[in-house]
């Protein structure tokens, strides 16, 4: 009988609550996994193809590695300000995660716009990815990349909102703590991205 | 572009009588069944008990029922190869035109792996999985419940091709460039691909929702080398399902841009590379066969040590060679293409790493076969699966190592020698297994067992007919006949395509009796009923709830002390205790969120088939809306009060009272 | 009669059969399908060792600890066995390490890349799968064939093969290996007729609507001078294959008939392969080091454009 009440007290709703929310990240964070190896296929695909130009332009005829350099700046500092986000939903402080947050989503938002508007440059210059199987595969892998920011701002934009009006409860910061694990995610992909296709491909 | 996209009148293959009485058969048993439904005022159950459900038992089932469907399209299409190929003989040119018979083969192998084989697995991995474990529910229900409908949507998606346009022309695998958009300009491969891309997505939320079940939801005690050894082998596919799909759903995008936005992935010209498709598509591919058969081994297990009434033989040795065979099935998928032109060191590599496969499941042969030794086997239903499993499979393992031989498959590729083998493993291996395991655990989910004499004779008319209808074919790869052929001109190899068609027949009388098993059962099912919970004097978990189980399962959560926990329970008098108090649970609420997402994106996918961009647009954001809403609803949850429990449990305790006292 | 019995008897009639029924790869008239043929059936021996025991086992056992025979021993605990854990292991490892060590010395010997040397010169013949159908030429006669292909035995055969379309699989099952036709890429194989005959080819890769005639009759000549004679023959075709001329072939067409090119404008596999390999920029990614170094790589090879930049341009 020793052990059923055991399992009674286990049954005590805050502690199943708690036991939810944990789930919630481990779970996300197996999904990231699978994200990194649709990543991962991208950049198999992208290294088996980088060559093939088609006679047309390589890596480094098109790469701006300042401009990325810039772009890039902007992802990391964007990182550390969800940091800092993260930092101020722990202690309950909603206005410093919301603050911290605005700051996230426009350095976010600028890191898209760059990469749009590299991406109508090289179009407009008759760069576009259907020119040949090496800019098929970078506007790929970048704009998948780009795809996933864009969807976390999105997400960000709805968890301003939630923030803002809910407060900070367990189930709230349990989503940020999602939404941060995806935003540092994209990050360490941005790494390999602007190491693998732009240095790689500029040098 | 119009309205419509690419979608007119004219996509409806009025000219195809074969097709169209189809249709009509599929309209006429839709309406008997929707005028059944209304007849018993059924459709406030159906939706408020089972579409929005998110109980694992019954997504479970739905699973299970949504496999057993597409079984019989499948298996139509089969039916109709094999006559094909038994009348076009000689020169003749049979009843299908090529332009029909290519969509027939790539719907029959697409149907067969992503819409029966998966759904089957996952339905019994749904139902049984979170009772092994202890647990009460999934680690995230409302998931489940989206994860069955994305599959179902891919389904609806495939089944719509029969009416609406048509399927891939392409084999189930789709190599460019003959699946590009020069060589096949038609909807077929939009369907292919959107139909995979959906139940693809479903799949892999599945995956991710049981390994958070398993590695954070098991009952305390429970020590993740005393699972049972069902979820251990569901786990391992799980992690393969995992690792393996976002590579599937690249490799599918990359198709997916190169169709419609004139992308160069994997055209002949500007650069592309096919054989990149071909080493992506079976680095999905290869795992995705031990993510059937892995399962199919648990069950297996389960079943043998059941009816010997004995533990299972070498428990640790059966996870490491499943993990094995795992990790192993991940670095061998260049064995489906040595004649693609690799060095010899290369193929031989990969040729090694396959046979090494072998060893592991060897392993497991031998483990099932010292658990039989000193048993007391009941030959049961589920028993007889396994037999058959162990005989058949041992040959299709043979001539898949066979085949792993770079030397011999440059003879062997592509032929029905290749044909034999696969079905040989997936059929005898994965499908034997599922079948073992829906009459091993249909009375814990429905409550009531299986008849005995037509399930029997289900058995032996699928062993005898998978026999005739299969061994031809390793004949006919010997005598140099080569796959996907829609007539042949060679008296040598009539007689063996006569057999195989024989073969066929014999198999559809097997399905036969297994749908006169349902019918008979389900009549009977009041002198069939298991009031115990336990009819087969289990080991696991599962069968300490009532048949079928609680809706939440455990009133109590057990402690685990042992692998088979259960017998463990049963021996030191711990079971069918009544515990002093019971405490609310915390339940989920059903959601018709999941349903309505999915339909959403099922739309987008109907849409993007037909180039209908609006439409497409309307699809996507509906479901992401429904989504969204569904995070913000806080109407998501309930506690059952004690009393509703206490009803419950007494009733499950007194009639296992009576049993024991019996 | 026993059930092992008539196990046996299916055995025996079914490699009756199997013997009496010609044309297939366990009849093979060359010496790569011979070797093949040969590895086939060591392997298998190999494998009915574990296999053979198994099956027998598995129904014995059933048999023998079936509930109705309460008399057996019954150990409802008994679980390990670390003897018999060993046994089962070591088991398959032993098979496996002796069909690895097979496997690993017979992929070299039958590399389809690897010349046939002990043979003596080679025939070279290029080989194009088209929208259904297979066009030889023959660069040294300055002849092509289509769905006909001709060769003298005793004398091994260079195959370099390529695709128009889709991706076939060139396959004479008589004379052992098949490898993939893919375009823009160039694949080779090495075959050799020990006897003079007539051998069914065949495209073993699915490549659409009218793969199933995809066929052609490989016939070997007793001797190089009946080869000589029917090149000639062919030579006095009207016939001439352009690059024009090409491009109306490569229309696609089910069962076409045989059709001889009494002549071969200069080079035109190579324009073949290369109207789609240009775009494959400037690096030699895939390229195998010129000297033939074994370990490298090698999907089917794609050609160094910078060699060929006169056909680019």
């Amino acid at each position: 009988m020793s052990t059923l009440a055991a399992s009674m007290q286990s049954d005590d709703a805050h502690e199943h609550h708690e036991h939810h929310e944990n789930n919630t990240v481990f779970g996300f964070w197996l999904y990231l996994m699978t994200d990194c190896l649709l990543f991962a296929s991208f950049f198999a695909t992208y290294a088996v193809l980088f060559m093939n130009t088609a006679g047309g332009v390589s890596g480094k005829d098109i790469f701006e590695l300042n401009f990325v350099a810039l772009e890039t700046a902007a992802l990391l500092v964007s990182s550390i300000t969800f940091g800092l986000a993260m930092l101020g939903a722990q202690k309950q402080n909603r206005k410093a995660a919301l603050s911290w947050l605005a700051v996230t989503w426009v350095l976010g938002a600028s890191f898209i716009g760059m990469e749009v508007h590299e991406f109508h440059h090289l179009i407009i210059h008759g760069h576009g990815p259907q020119t040949s199987a090496f800019l098929t595969a970078f506007f790929s892998l970048v704009g998948l990349h780009g795809l996933h920011v864009t969807a976390g701002l999105v997400w960000m934009t709805i968890m301003f909102i939630e923030v803002s009006r809910r407060g900070l409860p367990d189930q709230t910061v349990t989503r940020l703590s999602c939404l941060s694990l995806f935003w540092h995610f994209l990050d360490i992909v941005w790494i390999c991205v602007f190491t693998v296709v732009y240095l790689m491909g500029a040098m | 572009m119009s309205f419509l996209g690419k979608l007119s009148i004219d996509a409806i293959p009025y000219h195809e009588p074969i097709i169209m009485v189809t249709l009509a058969v599929i309209a006429v048993v839709g309406l008997v069944i929707a005028g059944l439904i209304t007849k018993y005022k059924q459709w406030g159950t159906l939706w408020f008990d089972w579409i929005t459900s998110v109980d694992h038992k019954r997504l479970g089932v739905m699973y299970i029922v949504l496999a057993l469907v597409m079984l019989l399209r499948g298996f139509a299409d089969a039916i109709m190869m094999r006559t094909q190929l038994a009348v076009a003989t000689n020169g003749a040119a049979g009843y299908l035109p090529p332009e029909h018979y290519d969509q027939i083969f790539t719907a029959h192998g697409v149907i067969m792996i992503i819409f029966m084989a998966m759904p089957f697995m996952i339905g019994l991995m749904n139902i049984i999985l979170p009772l092994q474990v202890g647990a009460r529910d999934v680690a995230f229900p409302f998931l489940n419940n989206l994860s069955f409908w994305l599959t179902a949507g891919g389904a609806i998606l495939i089944n719509v091709s029969l009416g609406l346009g048509e399927f891939a022309k392409t084999g189930w695998v789709a190599y460019p460039p003959l699946a590009g958009l020069e060589l096949s300009p038609g909807v077929g491969v939009d369907y292919y691909i959107w139909a995979l891309q959906l139940s693809g997505l479903g799949t892999l939320l599945t995956a991710v929702n049981f390994l958070v079940t398993v590695f954070k939801m098991r009952a305390p005690g429970m020590k993740l080398m005393q699972m049972p050894i069902f979820t251990w082998t569901c786990t391992w596919a799980n992690i393969l399902i995992a690792a393996s799909f976002p590579i599937l759903t690249a490799v599918l995008a990359m198709l997916t841009l190169d169709r419609y936005m004139d992308f160069h992935f994997f055209t002949k010209e500007a650069g592309g590379n096919s054989m990149m498709y071909i080493n992506l598509f079976w680095a999905w591919g290869h795992p995705e066969v031990y993510i059937l058969v892995l399962p199919a081994f648990g069950i297996f297990s389960e079943v043998i040590s059941t009816f010997t009434a004995k533990r299972l033989f070498g428990y640790k040795s059966m996870v490491y060679a499943s993990g094995a065979i795992a990790i192993l099935g991940f670095i061998v998928w260049l064995h489906h293409f040595f004649t693609m032109g690799s060095s010899a060191n290369v193929n031989a590599f990969f040729g090694i790493m396959t046979m090494v496969i072998a060893i592991p499941t060897g392993v497991k042969l031998f483990n099932w076969l010292f658990t039989i030794y000193r048993g007391r086997l009941v030959l049961s239903v589920p028993v007889l699966w396994t037999l058959g499993f162990m005989v058949t499979f041992t040959i299709g393992g043979m001539t898949g190592v066979l085949l792993a031989i770079p030397g011999a498959d440059y003879v062997l590729h592509n032929s029905l020698f290749l044909i034999a083998h696969f079905h040989n493993t997936i059929i005898g291996g994965a499908v034997f297994g599922y079948l073992a395991g829906f009459a091993f655990w249909f009375p814990k989910a429905m409550g009531f067992k299986l008849d005995e004499k037509t399930g029997k004779a289900a058995f032996w008319c699928w062993q005898i007919g998978f026999l005739l209808a299969f061994l031809p074919l390793y004949v006919l790869g010997f005598l140099g006949m080569t796959r996907r052929l829609n007539h042949t001109d060679n008296p040598d190899w009539n007689v063996w395509l006569y057999i195989a068609a024989v073969g066929a027949f014999v198999i559809a009388i097997g399905i036969f009796f297994q749908l006169l098993q349902l019918f008979i059962s389900f009549k009977n099912r009041q002198q069939l009923k298991d009031s115990s919970g336990d009819p087969w004097n289990g080991h696991t978990l599962e069968w300490s709830t009532a048949s079928p189980p609680q809706y939440y399962n455990f009133a109590h959560i057990p402690h685990v002390k042992d692998i088979d926990a259960w017998t463990d329970m049963k021996e030191s008098g711990e079971s069918y205790q009544t515990p002093q108090k019971y405490a609310p649970i915390h339940m989920p609420k059903n959601t018709s969120a999941g349903v309505f997402m999915s339909m959403g994106f099922t739309i987008m996918g109907f849409a993007l088939i037909w180039h209908i961009w609006w439409l497409a647009i309307l699809g996507f954001v509906a479901g992401v809306g429904v989504f969204i809403k569904r995070c913000y609803s806080k109407d998501v949850d309930y506690y059952v009060p004690v009393d509703a429990i206490s009803e419950i449990e007494t009733a499950h305790l007194t009639a296992n009272a009576k049993g024991v006292n019996s | 009669m026993s059930i092992r019995n008539l196990a046996k008897l299916a055995f025996v009639t079914t490699v009756l059969l199997l013997a009496g029924c010609s044309g297939g790869v366990l009849d093979p008239k060359g010496q790569v399908g011979m070797d093949e043929k040969n590895l086939i059936i060591l392997c298998t021996i190999l494998m009915l060792i574990v296999v053979v025991p198994v099956i027998v086992l598995t129904l014995y056992f059933a048999w023998k600890y079936r509930a109705s025979r309460d008399f057996e021993i019954y150990t409802p605990k008994w679980a390990h066995s670390t003897k018999i854990e060993a046994v089962v292991w070591s088991i398959p490892i032993l098979i496996v390490i002796a069909l690895g060590v097979i496997t690993w010395r017979s992929t070299q010997a039958l590399d389809p890349y690897a010349p046939l040397n002990d043979k003596g010169e080679h025939l070279t013949v290029e080989v194009v799968s088209l929208n259904w159908k297979w066009l030889f030429i023959y660069p040294e006669q300055g002849i092509a064939t289509v769905n006909e292909l001709v060769f003298p035995a005793n004398k091994p055969v260079a195959f370099k093969i390529t695709s128009e379309d889709a991706m076939n699989s060139f396959f004479i099952p008589q004379l052992g290996s098949q490898i993939y036709s893919m375009a823009g890429m160039e694949t080779k194989l090495h075959l050799i007729a020990d006897e003079p005959g007539t051998f069914k080819g065949i495209s073993a890769n699915y490549s659409g609507a009218g793969f199933s005639d995809m066929k052609f009759d490989a016939i070997a000549t007793r001797t190089q001078a009946d080869f000589d004679d029917w090149v000639q023959h062919v030579k006095q075709q009207r016939n001439v294959l352009t690059a024009e001329t090409y491009q109306t072939l490569a229309e696609p067409t089910e069962d076409h008939p045989v059709t001889y090119y009494g002549k071969v404008s200069n080079g035109l596999f190579n324009q073949i392969v290369m109207k789609y390999m240009k775009d494959h920029g400037a690096m030699d990614f895939y390229a195998k080091p010129s000297h033939g170094a074994r370990g490298s790589h090698r999907m089917s090879e794609m050609k160094q454009p910078g060699h060929h930049a006169e056909v680019n341009e």
